[in-house]
């Protein structure tokens, strides 16, 4: 029953790794930049949603909704002011910015939300006044967030791939990660579809983020930042790019931590989780889906 | 025209030599008339650490072209093994600055072995892979050094990890888990401090300019150009970051050996990016913006205490700003086009007064 119990608590965290892997997978697969600042957005996600239900008494989903649409907006601002004028700029110094925007944003909360930590009140109700349902006779409980967190990730994941795959939209997208410059030749607007990626990106934070507050309560300005970092490692485990790899690195690296965390040493387990990383990328530089690209001379 | 270049490049090796040297002496004068306030009294040792971090890390970033962001796991590697090194020398040996020195050499070869660890297999991926997987190496070693035990007695030393098993009957802990280092012997000082930067100046001008320095700058500009030469890539990238670490772990020694207690979560990420932010903002390459840098960001926060809750908040649009200007290519135009009315007004006012 443990091993059943820590199984599924780590679908359900690495469900979150996966959401939140996604917005760096597409943002990576199509400005081939890495976005640092996406693990702070998913914790400006959080406090939106937090502020919105704990003080202006907004139900729920209502709370959500406001936390996405506000992330969009975020994600949107930040490529057009940060990563925009750097489109031509080495990797280097993309990536440089991009930190230099996560410390912007961690640091910007403080001073706007206080470092104090929010006791963030889950999002999931509760049914009959249960967190959560019990089988086999009380054996094993499982609480209804982490329900919500796998069925969310779930509709997250099939519908995007549907997106991606079978809209018009989608195909720009496609087309704009393999080629930039071609794509911009058949009349795709490189841009729009840039900032659509952060945008979509950006609200799959905010979802994040309030699964995340939802599952583990505590809300601080740093809160996003060691999320963010594990779902990059995700991203990056399941090859960089790849939405299904993002899904696949993400519930994998779930699994491990809360493994390790249970079977091994609470205190190593990040340790345990970045040295999969660095060996699965030593085995296989461009992580478990990764396509091979051949640098042209 | 060789020679030219050669020539310009020593003056300017030799300016930044005398620079150092200058402000040691104004700083020693300062600190003998007393006219130093106590707290940046305190801060005299750590801008040294940062200034050397600052410098070793140019060398991975600026002059390798790699960007590491987990240069204070070397840090902390060094300072963990150096201090316990310290403590061993310390019960033989009187002199306190033959200790530091005995203390650094094991700091840094420590530092150098693990660099040389990570390195082997770690270089061979670039760019944005080579940042996470540095990244992830300083959480690691921060969550080893957030979790080791060791204690000395009669026996010698004893380790542990996780949990602190060590039954020690009259022993003293030296590293106690997230408590991390005990009991340091505060031997420290600036003028370690200073001999510390001049020595790694040193080192890195001489790699610069030597033959294995403009093979690794090769690799920094074209990597593939590089290896149609001949240039054996791992060996000169492995090089570059070795030294790079050796120096950070180096340097994590002097920082350490100021305290009485450091714990292991100092060196985390943050610690890396700051020392980044260094970098960047002094230039990337350029040594002498490097050691300007560091003082100044680290002295500025001890005269602008008021002002320190937006101290982070600064660095960080700082670093952006920094970036979309020298990056941009409109706006380094804007920029270019504005600094050369700036020193075409002051060639206009020379001649002026000449």
């Amino acid at each position: 029953m443990e091993f059943l119990f820590n199984l599924i608590s780590g679908v359900s965290l690495g469900s979150i790794y996966a959401i939140i892997a996604l917005g760096y997978t597409m943002v990576y697969g199509i400005a081939k930049m890495l976005n640092f600042a996406h693990g702070d957005v998913i914790m400006v996600g959080a406090y939106i949603c937090f502020f919105a239900t704990m003080r202006f008494g907004m139900p729920p989903l209502a709370g959500v909704l406001l936390s996405m649409a506000v992330c969009t907006l975020l994600g949107i601002i930040i490529e057009r002011m940060a990563y925009k004028p750097l489109r031509q700029a080495p990797a280097l110094a993309v990536l440089i910015t991009a930190i230099g925007m996560s410390y912007f944003l961690q640091n910007a909360a403080q001073l706007l939300w206080t470092s104090s930590p929010k006791v963030f009140q889950s999002v999931v109700g509760t049914i009959n006044g249960q967190t959560g349902i019990a089988l086999f006779d009380g054996a094993l409980s499982i609480s209804y967030v982490t329900i919500v967190t796998i069925i969310v990730c779930v509709i997250i994941m099939v519908s995007l791939v549907t997106f991606v795959n079978k809209t018009k939209t989608g195909k720009a997208m496609r087309a704009v990660s393999e080629d930039k410059g071609a794509a911009q030749l058949m009349g795709i607007n490189v841009n729009t579809t840039i900032s659509l990626t952060f945008a979509i990106g950006s609200a799959l934070a905010a979802i994040a983020g309030v699964l995340l507050c939802s599952a583990y309560p505590t809300l601080v300005p740093t809160t996003g930042a060691m999320p963010g970092i594990k779902a990059f490692t995700a991203a990056v485990f399941g090859g960089i790019g790849s939405i299904p790899g993002a899904l696949i690195g993400g519930i994998l690296l779930g699994i491990i931590e809360i493994f390790a965390k249970a079977y091994i040493s609470t205190q190593l387990s990040d340790a345990i989780v970045f040295a999969v990383l660095i060996v699965v990328l030593l085995v296989k530089p461009t992580g478990l889906l990764g396509k091979k690209v051949s640098e042209k001379v | 025209m060789n020679l030219k270049t050669m020539n310009k490049t020593t003056r300017s090796n030799m300016v930044t030599y005398l620079m150092v040297i200058i402000a040691f002496v104004i700083v020693q004068a300062l600190v003998s008339s007393g006219s130093i306030s106590s707290s940046l009294k305190g801060q005299l040792v750590p801008i040294c650490a940062y200034i050397v971090m600052a410098v070793s890390l140019n060398l991975t970033v600026g002059v390798l072209g790699e960007l590491s962001l987990g240069h204070a796991g070397f840090m902390s590697v060094g300072a963990f093994s150096g201090v316990v090194a310290a403590i061993c020398f310390g019960q033989t040996i009187e002199n306190s600055v033959a200790v530091l020195i005995l203390a650094m050499l094991v700091g840094g070869c420590a530092a150098a072995v693990v660099g040389v660890l990570v390195g082997v297999p770690v270089l061979r991926l670039s760019g944005d892979y080579l940042a996470i997987v540095t990244l992830a190496f300083g959480e690691i070693i921060k969550g080893i050094a957030n979790n080791l035990y060791v204690g000395m007695d009669a026996n010698g030393l004893h380790f542990c990890m996780i949990k602190n098993t060590l039954e020690m009957t009259d022993g003293t802990m030296l590293i106690n888990g997230p408590m991390g280092l005990t009991g340091i012997p505060r031997i420290a000082t600036f003028a370690m401090g200073f001999a510390l930067i001049m020595v790694c100046l040193f080192v890195i001008f001489n790699l610069v300019n030597s033959k294995s320095g403009r093979a690794i700058m090769a690799l920094r500009d074209n990597k593939i150009a590089a290896q149609s030469v001949g240039i054996n890539v791992t060996n000169y990238k492995l090089m570059a970051f070795v030294i790079s670490a050796a120096m950070a772990g180096m340097a994590g020694v002097l920082f350490a050996a100021n305290f009485s207690t450091v714990v292991a979560s100092k060196f985390d990420i943050n610690t890396s990016i700051l020392v980044l932010v260094f970098v960047v903002l002094g230039g990337l390459g350029n040594m002498r913006g490097s050691i300007i840098a560091a003082t100044v960001l680290t002295v500025l926060p001890e005269v602008l205490r008021e002002f320190s809750e937006y101290r982070m908040l600064v660095y960080a649009i700082v670093l952006i700003v920094m970036m979309l200007a020298t990056n941009n290519p409109t706006l380094k135009n804007a920029i270019g086009s504005f600094t050369g009315k700036f020193s075409r007004n002051a060639e206009k006012g020379e001649k002026a007064n000449g």
